[in-house]
């Protein structure tokens, strides 16, 4: 008697689940072709059905164990001029400046940008020039 | 310029900026990796003022031409021992620059291609507002670290009541605001996000002691390398989520290496408070105990007598500017045929590597500066240990005394040398605020004076 409630409530639950996952899927699908339908330029999305951040999340955990591994080879005597350089580097947020100031006619958000891009050029021309100078000091015994 | 050949360049310049790092892994290719890094911006900017909607060049070399002339400018006049307040500074321009962008997306989304005014992608906000935040942590947070290290903000923690949960309260506030943007893309919402993440970056700066600044710096270095990213996602660009992704776990990297270096956590740093007045209680028997004062000619006999001697460097040389004075008593030394080495420990000065590039600038050789692991063990068999401007680093209580808030603290071995040489101002006790037991010892003797003046009266001595 237990044994067959136990069953059908299996069943029952089994069946839910079911229409469940078919709910499921359908929304899915129609997320993924949102995705798609909201980016039609996206290179890479023939057929794949994808948010494109997922692109973007895979190349940052990568990158994340190119920066792990090398940065860890990095000499520690070179510290100083590592956060330098980092900081000169991390400056390429300049590209997205230059795309915020690029329209000819001026608003508000391209003024934005030129701001940015001014703060952006004093540290990618700091940046690089004091690592240069930090680094033509390290000389080796004559 | 199609899409797909600027998405290539871009790929080479996140190539060029992983060789940069890359190169830094020996002083003899840095330079080389320097010139990657300067090629991969130059091909990111070019790329980027190829596209096809970047069209008012005027503005933008004007731009370039200012902040890089203040750059360069900057760059060449720095002296070498402000370093660390000068990086502080430049993170705090990535950081304002990052929620420059975000502000300029938020109001003009079509130009990234990602949704109209008021209509912007979900993925897309919560990127930016996450950019936007973490910029804003770092633009204030820099700006305090700077002043901390300027000396314009005091160096001691500044820690009131409640100011954990306060700090608890602004992160949540930050999320929640969030996800009111989210919820119908308010003006308002994002504006307070900004706010809100201002005043959490100046927060929680404050309470964090000088000498904790080579983490803080790194932290903030890491951030602004998340913000980067965080903006990187915004726009779809791999070439900023590459580099933020690089910068970001380089800081990191920093940050723990500089944790360890202190045997601290990096909560307990980050929640401040150590140094200062709280820790002076603790620490071994202090008072009228005998220590034995020596004079720059002492010093010379002694030095000038030894096989071997070994430079422990710490932040009172670069306070004092003794590295060209000290270099010049070395070489003195080294052709009186004295071995003369330079032993750094990790935490030693105010960033990551500080007394390096301050003994590579007073052109000390690198291969004779060495790290704790490399040289630890042979202050045994060393005459002299010359420690200035260090204290904290070489207390042996850090081995011996578990109630010690340094205790656990990798130390240089200079107890282990037959003579040990300490310069100082005073007998004051270091950041920690521990008294070092090393003074008291019978083949210790206590150099009272500036840094440098000592050098040089020592160098007159020899000669």
């Amino acid at each position: 008697m237990a044994e067959t409630s136990l069953t059908e409530q299996l069943r029952a639950l089994a069946e839910q689940a079911q229409a469940l996952a078919a709910k499921a899927t359908e929304a899915a699908a129609s997320a993924g072709q949102q995705a798609v339908a909201a980016v039609p330029a996206a290179p890479g999305h023939d057929g794949g059905q994808f948010d494109p951040a997922v692109v973007g999340l895979t190349v940052f955990v990568l990158a994340c164990f190119v920066g792990y591994y090398v940065v860890w080879r990095v000499t520690p005597a070179l510290h100083s001029p590592l956060m330098a350089v980092t900081n000169a580097i991390s400056s390429v947020i300049i590209v997205g400046a230059l795309i915020a100031a690029g329209p000819a006619q001026m608003d508000f958000s391209s003024i934005m940008g030129f701001f940015a891009v001014i703060l952006a050029s004093v540290n990618i021309f700091g940046g690089f020039l004091v690592t240069q100078r930090m680094l033509s000091m390290f000389r080796k015994k004559k | 310029m199609s899409g797909t050949i600027s998405a290539l360049l871009y790929l080479v310049s996140s190539v060029c900026f992983i060789m940069a790092l890359r190169g830094l892994s020996s002083p003899e290719t840095a330079r080389q990796g320097n010139l990657f890094g300067m090629v991969g911006m130059v091909i990111a900017i070019g790329t980027t003022l190829a596209l096809p909607s970047v069209l008012s060049y005027e503005t933008i070399i004007l731009g370039i031409v200012i902040g890089g002339a203040i750059g360069a400018v900057i760059a060449r006049r720095i002296q070498m021992t402000a370093l660390p307040q000068l990086v502080a500074a430049f993170h705090s321009l990535v950081g304002l620059a990052a929620c420059f962008v975000a502000v300029a997306a938020f109001y003009r989304p079509e130009a990234y291609g990602i949704g109209q005014t008021g209509a912007i992608a979900t993925s897309s906000l919560v990127e930016m507002s996450l950019g936007l935040a973490i910029g804003a942590i770092t633009f204030t947070g820099s700006i305090i670290a700077f002043g901390k290290l300027q000396g314009l903000v005091t160096g001691r923690p500044l820690v009131f009541t409640g100011q954990h949960p306060l700090n608890a309260a602004l992160g949540i506030a930050v999320f929640v605001l969030i996800g009111w943007l989210i919820a119908d893309q308010n003006p308002t919402a994002f504006w307070l996000i900004f706010a809100v993440s201002l005043a959490l970056g100046f927060l929680l700066i404050l309470p964090i002691g000088g000498a904790d600044m080579p983490v803080v710096v790194s932290m903030l270095n890491s951030y602004s390398g998340w913000a980067a990213c965080g903006i990187g996602f915004t726009l779809e660009n791999s070439l900023l989520i590459v580099t933020g992704a690089l910068v970001g776990s380089s800081g990191a990297i920093l940050s723990y290496i500089m944790c360890k270096g202190m045997n601290r956590s990096f909560f307990n740093v980050i929640l401040g408070g150590f140094g200062g007045e709280t820790a002076a209680a603790a620490g071994g028997p202090g008072g009228d105990r005998n220590v034995k004062a020596g004079s720059a000619e002492d010093a010379a006999f002694i030095m000038d007598n030894a096989a071997s001697v070994i430079i422990v460097p710490g932040y009172g040389m670069a306070v004092a500017q003794a590295q060209h004075a000290l270099r010049e008593m070395a070489d003195l030394l080294k052709s009186n045929g004295v071995q003369v080495r330079y032993a750094i420990h990790p935490v030693a000065g105010r960033m990551p590597g500080h007394m390096n590039v301050l003994l590579a600038e007073a052109n000390v050789p690198y291969d004779e500066v060495l790290e704790l692991e490399e040289i630890n063990r042979d202050f045994a068999q060393t005459d002299v240990a010359f420690v200035i401007g260090a204290n904290d680093v070489t207390n042996p209580a850090a081995k011996t005394d578990p109630t010690s808030p340094i205790y656990g603290m990798p130390i240089l071995d200079v107890e282990r040398a037959k003579t040990v040489l300490f310069v100082k101002r005073s007998m004051a006790s270091g950041y920690a605020g521990v008294e070092n037991e090393l003074f008291f010892r019978d083949n210790t003797m206590m150099l009272f004076g500036d840094a440098k003046k000592m050098c040089e009266e020592i160098l007159k001595s020899l000669e």
